[in-house]
């Protein structure tokens, strides 16, 4: 569960006041947002790679608001995916168990695992250099959720991708929600995506998250969109 | 009618596209081919002069001088010993200075830029002016610095640490500080960040600070001249060897060693520019 209370956070250009939202334990939260409207700032602050300046964010139930990026307990998959160039994709799946101290069969089960869930057990022995967006992806995906995170931070992760690529990328974060149960909070600015694979919406606007009852505020929008459409059309 | 016809007429010659007959790129490349290569052949023949100018004999008569042989391995030793130590302060200052806001950036940036702007004489006669406060003369007399070997270390670091600096600080502005931070979200503390990610990422970074750093050290004169000295079998470095030999008249022999200096430099920036090319360096970590 990811409940956030009051907080704010500074950018250099722009503030978030007094934002709060809640995305029930398990649920697949999007939060939608125009570009520029302070999405990875947010984001970067439940991260814990921003201060916060007041209110609280608790993950799981835990209070994370003081705590480091290392000590929350989350998966982050920022836009660019930032893979590690000199490290292999195994080593990128490893990575963070590593740092955990598993031992080397259960680290090499859980590659396994990661590398048959996300489609790449063929890439496990390149460099991240010429692999694709999409396999890039899957591989980001796979690093932040290896050592199995109460929560996951996707930060417009499909927005490079091309369609058919996206099209596999749904059918993927579908099977990695239901299998793994994790809380995800997936920031986009594709209404589609929105649709497609969130239970609770939430949207960025004027520095307020605001929550978007579906289908409904979809279908205002669309309708909306469609009339202005029509008389644009008709002028 | 008339009019409509002249109308007509126009509207037909304003729709011609308006070719324009473009003249040869030739005068452009000449001209800046002739420019550039103005300060490429002044360089080769300056070579070329030298190596015209001495002889096989020269030499190896160089090479057999107990003097010039001690130079020869001062260098290499201190040159050596100076780019670990610029790169022991380079690549952590480098990367404080691209990754964090702290209180006298700028000074601190504007600092870094003195060495590299000083005439090299005025370097060495403050460091020796500094090892004539009390508190740097107490250390001089506990561990002898001053017209040592040591100065000869400390005057070629005063300058090239300068530059292993603004290298690592351009490598890791050059460096997405994302994969740092997913790194901390997935456990790591900053330390551990920096090892495991950043630094492998800067590897080629270090590397050519390793080579300028070298490089610079290898060509220092002036501070080492007013720090160490230039007492032969002491604080005698190759650059000082070339002046000596001169001073004596002896143009034969510091040709021969400003040739031997030259070799070194083409030697050491082959090498280093080989291990730090992408593939060579994938190929020696390989399993």
């Amino acid at each position: 569960m990811i409940v956030v209370k009051a907080l704010n956070v500074r950018a250099a250009t722009f503030a978030l006041n007094d934002i709060s939202f809640e995305i029930p334990n398990g649920a697949y939260g999007v939060l939608m947002g125009k570009t520029g409207s302070g999405k990875t700032t947010l984001l970067e602050a439940l991260c814990g790679l921003r201060a916060s300046l007041g209110g609280t964010i608790e993950f799981m139930g835990r209070d994370v608001t003081q705590l480091k990026p290392a000590e929350r307990g989350i998966g982050y998959v920022p836009q660019d995916r930032a893979l590690f160039s000199t490290m292999t994709i195994r080593e990128h799946l490893a990575f963070a168990l590593e740092l955990r101290k598993w031992n080397d069969a259960d680290i090499a089960k859980r590659v396994g695992e990661l590398a048959e869930l996300l489609g790449i057990a063929k890439l496990l022995h390149r460099q991240p250099l010429g692999l694709s967006g999409g396999e890039a992806q899957r591989v980001a995906l796979g690093r932040a959720l290896s050592c199995r995170p109460g929560v996951l931070i996707l930060d417009e992760p499909l927005s490079a991708l091309d369609d058919e690529t996206r099209q596999e990328m749904y059918a993927l974060l579908k099977i990695v929600r239901e299998q793994s149960h994790v809380t995800a909070l997936h920031v986009t600015h594709s209404r589609s995506e929105a649709q497609l694979l969130g239970d609770t919406l939430l949207k960025l606007e004027d520095g307020a998250v605001v929550p978007m009852n579906r289908p409904d505020d979809f279908a205002v929008k669309d309708s909306f969109a469609a009339s202005s459409t029509s008389k644009g059309a008709a002028q | 009618m008339a009019g409509r016809i002249e109308v007509s007429e126009q509207n037909a010659v304003m729709a011609q596209p308006q070719l324009i007959h473009a003249r040869s790129d030739a005068p452009f490349y000449f001209a800046f081919a002739i420019l550039g290569s103005t300060y490429v052949i002044l360089i080769i023949a300056m070579l070329i002069a030298d190596l015209g100018f001495t002889t096989t004999s020269h030499l190896l008569q160089a090479l057999s001088s107990p003097e010039i042989r001690y130079a020869i391995k001062l260098s290499l030793i201190s040159c050596t010993i100076t780019t670990i130590l610029s790169l022991w302060v380079g690549v952590p200052l480098g990367y404080m200075l691209s990754r964090f806001q702290f209180p006298g950036k700028g000074a601190v940036d504007a600092i870094l830029d003195i060495p590299i702007v000083l005439p090299p004489l005025v370097i060495g006669l403050s460091l020796l002016i500094l090892f004539q406060t009390p508190v740097f003369r107490a250390l001089d007399d506990r561990f002898p610095i001053t017209y040592a070997v040591p100065s000869v270390i400390l005057a070629q670091f005063s300058v090239a640490c300068a530059f292993a600096v603004r290298t690592m600080r351009i490598t890791f502005d050059q460096i997405n500080p994302r994969g740092e931070q997913v790194a901390l979200t997935l456990g790591c503390t900053r330390g551990q960040a920096f090892w495991m990610v950043v630094l492998p990422e800067a590897r080629r970074g270090v590397m050519t600070a390793a080579t300028l750093a070298w490089a610079r050290s290898l060509g220092e004169f002036g501070p080492i001249l007013i720090f160490s000295g230039a007492t032969r079998l002491r604080t005698e470095v190759l650059s000082t060897t070339v002046f000596l030999e001169l001073s004596v008249g002896n143009i034969e022999a510091a040709v021969a060693v400003s040739l031997l200096m030259i070799a070194a430099a083409i030697i050491v920036l082959t090498l280093l520019r080989l291990f730090g090319s992408e593939s060579t360096f994938g190929k020696a970590v390989e399993p």
